[in-house]
């Protein structure tokens, strides 16, 4: 089959690899039908993401046709039209019980190497993100093998479009917990959203699904905030006017109820240089580590959220947290616990609430995907999201 | 002496075991005996010197320092900071302590009756290719080593059913060790806390076991990842993997 490669450093490649097999019996081979490009793909495409290996296969946003199940898996059926969540979990662990599918306990083999680098825990694996996460083949490719396939995969209805539905597998779930953790009190709270990547755009776009009296989207790229303004948000291009002071006139002085951080910096403990080619890749905010995180701290009124759907990876330095403290902030973060969404935010799409699709401005063939990689990087051709057909 | 490495011979900081580990049937010298700790102030004071002349640049002199300052500590105190740094534990025996911890969604009874069956242990402890039941409490345990595989015998100190196993080797060839494990039920209902202590004897003495630490041999390791296979084969029934996958590296790895 084609696939999409990790050929080292900068270097991503369309190759033709072997297909996959079930490895073991609760397994299924999934015939992949969409997949995207994920701002988190980047990293790996600079090298700044450690573990990676020569000839792992990228991609964790995908979607396609069951065409195998092992002799374990009970309920999904061959011919069935799934999504698949970004993130590998078991469902049976403590962490899994309690919805919080994204720390899975047993999904991530190489569990030992995320310890030793964070010290003490390990998230669970994902799939084609490095072999710290479990070194699982991604979905940028014409088939892909899905562990727990009783566990992740979603069943979706023939009739609704693929572009309508692949980004249940990420961006949308990770967009609305990010909002669903603000606590958003309908028709009174303002929330402001750092970053206005197709995270920050489904964020911004949840908050007011979630009942925002007014969202505000911060970005510098036009095209980006042409985008949330379409949605529906008020913008602020941070590079024509100061961020802070810009909040406050939005706000009567108060700041936003509530500021999420879709920006983030997904370090994994690497030298200051590739944090900040991380940030200025993810963000487009700054050259400076965490300068979306201090403005959310800065901005935020007394008592306000700051939510992270933005990936940290490392260590973070001169965070105000004098501020955060005097204004008695609360912190909520993490990776999207995706399948919880999954059934929820279907209905969203098939009520009409939302469609996914608005995000997308590139459609391409698999073939195209190393020049396409470049183009979201480079912030070309007013590129916001990328998805691809594996078999055009 | 405060924390580190050393810690109280049987190790017990957690309150809630209520035997420490079986005397150690060895009688190895601590890490830093009267004469080693001379040999290691006797450097101290040359390295000591060598910073004071007159020919090497700051940066030198400091790292000169900073050499002679931990070999000072060494002598005094017969502390090694390469194990702190490998986060490695010895005991008074001179003995290499391990530790490592986990939760199992299973009830202890379950738990303790899965570790009893002596002959399973190979299916989550990697470095223990077999384990054959004797007679009475006695078992003869083949372990990878390095230089291939090596057998010894070992017999059940301790058999309290759903709360405790305890064994030491007997004596003979191979590694000399002795260990336990405690299974009490975890709060609201989350399963069984499992903690694992060994206490062995290194070959080589501490240097050897620093440099199998280094080479990703030491028992210490494995530990953790064991308990994690423990963990996963009670929860899920198998060990989740990526081997064998396809990728882009041309040749495919065996099945597992």
């Amino acid at each position: 089959m084609k696939g999409v490669v990790w050929q080292g450093a900068g270097r991503i490649g369309v190759e033709t690899v072997p297909d996959p097999e079930l490895l073991l019996p609760t397994d299924a081979l999934i015939r992949v039908t969409s997949t995207a490009i994920c701002g988190s793909d980047l990293h790996l495409m600079d090298g700044v993401i450690p573990s990676m290996e020569r000839g792992d296969l990228l991609g964790h946003e995908f979607m396609g046709e069951v065409i195998e199940v092992g002799r374990d898996v009970k309920k999904l059926r061959v011919g069935q039209r799934v999504v698949v969540p970004f993130n590998i979990a078991c469902g049976l662990c403590d962490p899994c019980r309690r919805g919080l599918f994204s720390a899975c306990d047993n999904s991530n083999p190489n569990h030992r190497m995320a310890e030793a680098l964070y010290g003490a825990v390990s998230g669970g694996g994902l799939f084609g993100y490095s072999h710290l996460y479990g070194g699982y083949a991604g979905g940028q490719a014409q088939y892909v093998r899905v562990p727990f396939a009783d566990v992740g995969p979603f069943v979706v209805p023939d009739g609704v479009k693929d572009e309508q539905v692949l980004f249940l597998t990420d961006i949308f779930p990770t967009g609305y917990q990010a909002a669903e953790n603000c606590g958003i009190t309908p028709g009174r709270d303002v929330v402001a959203v750092f970053g206005a990547g197709p995270v920050g755009q489904f964020a911004a776009r949840s908050a007011m699904m979630l009942g925002a009296a007014r969202v505000i989207v911060i970005d510098r790229l036009p095209e980006r905030l042409e985008m949330a303004a379409r949605g529906g948000a008020d913008t602020l291009n941070y590079e024509l006017e100061d961020v802070l002071i810009g909040l406050q006139e939005r706000t009567g002085g108060r700041g936003p109820d509530h500021v999420i951080d879709a920006v983030g910096l997904e370090a994994h403990g690497h030298g200051p240089g590739a944090l900040a080619d991380t940030v200025k890749q993810r963000a487009r905010l700054t050259f400076d580590r965490i300068t979306a995180l201090r403005w959310a701290i800065q901005s935020c009124a007394k008592g306000g959220t700051v939510s992270m759907p933005g990936v940290y990876g490392g260590l973070v330095d001169k965070m105000p947290m004098g501020a955060a403290f005097a204004k008695g902030l609360v912190f909520r973060m993490g990776q999207t616990h995706t399948h919880r969404y999954l059934d929820p935010l279907m209905k969203r799409i098939e009520a009409g609430d939302i469609d996914p699709s608005f995000v997308i401005t590139h459609r391409a063939r698999l073939d195209d995907a190393p020049r396409l990689y470049q183009t979201f990087r480079d912030k070309q051709d007013h590129c916001i999201k990328v998805v691809l057909d594996p078999w055009a | 002496m405060t924390g580190g490495n050393r810690v109280r011979a049987g190790g017990v900081e957690a309150p809630q075991v209520r035997s420490s580990l079986p005397p150690n049937p060895l009688n190895r010298p601590a890490i830093s005996s009267g004469p080693e700790r001379a040999v290691w102030g006797a450097l101290a004071a040359g390295v000591g010197t060598l910073a004071f002349g007159r020919r090497h640049g700051p940066l030198a002199r400091v790292a000169l320092l900073a050499l002679g300052g931990g070999l000072v500590t060494l002598a005094a105190t017969g502390r090694n900071p390469l194990y702190d740094a490998l986060k490695l534990r010895q005991n008074d025996a001179g003995e290499i302590l391990v530790r490592e911890a986990v939760t199992v969604g299973r009830p202890p009874h379950e738990v303790y009756a899965r570790w009893r069956d002596l002959s399973r242990l190979p299916d989550f402890m990697e470095m223990l290719e077999r384990i054959e039941v004797l007679h009475g409490t006695r078992s003869r345990w083949t372990v990878r080593g390095p230089a291939g595989p090596l057998t010894f015998e070992a017999e059940l100190t301790a058999d309290e059913p759903g709360q405790r196993i305890a064994w030491r080797t007997v004596p003979g060839p191979g590694v000399q060790h002795h260990g336990e494990v405690t299974f009490r039920p975890a709060p609201g209902d989350r399963g069984t806390e499992v903690l694992a202590r060994y206490g062995y004897a290194p070959p080589g003495g501490p240097a050897g076991a620093a440099i199998a630490r280094i080479l990703n041999h030491e028992p210490g390791q494995r530990t953790r990842d064991d308990l994690m296979r423990l963990k996963r084969i009670m929860e899920l029934g198998f060990i989740p993997t990526a081997k064998g996958q396809t990728s882009g590296r041309g040749v495919r790895a065996g099945k597992v």
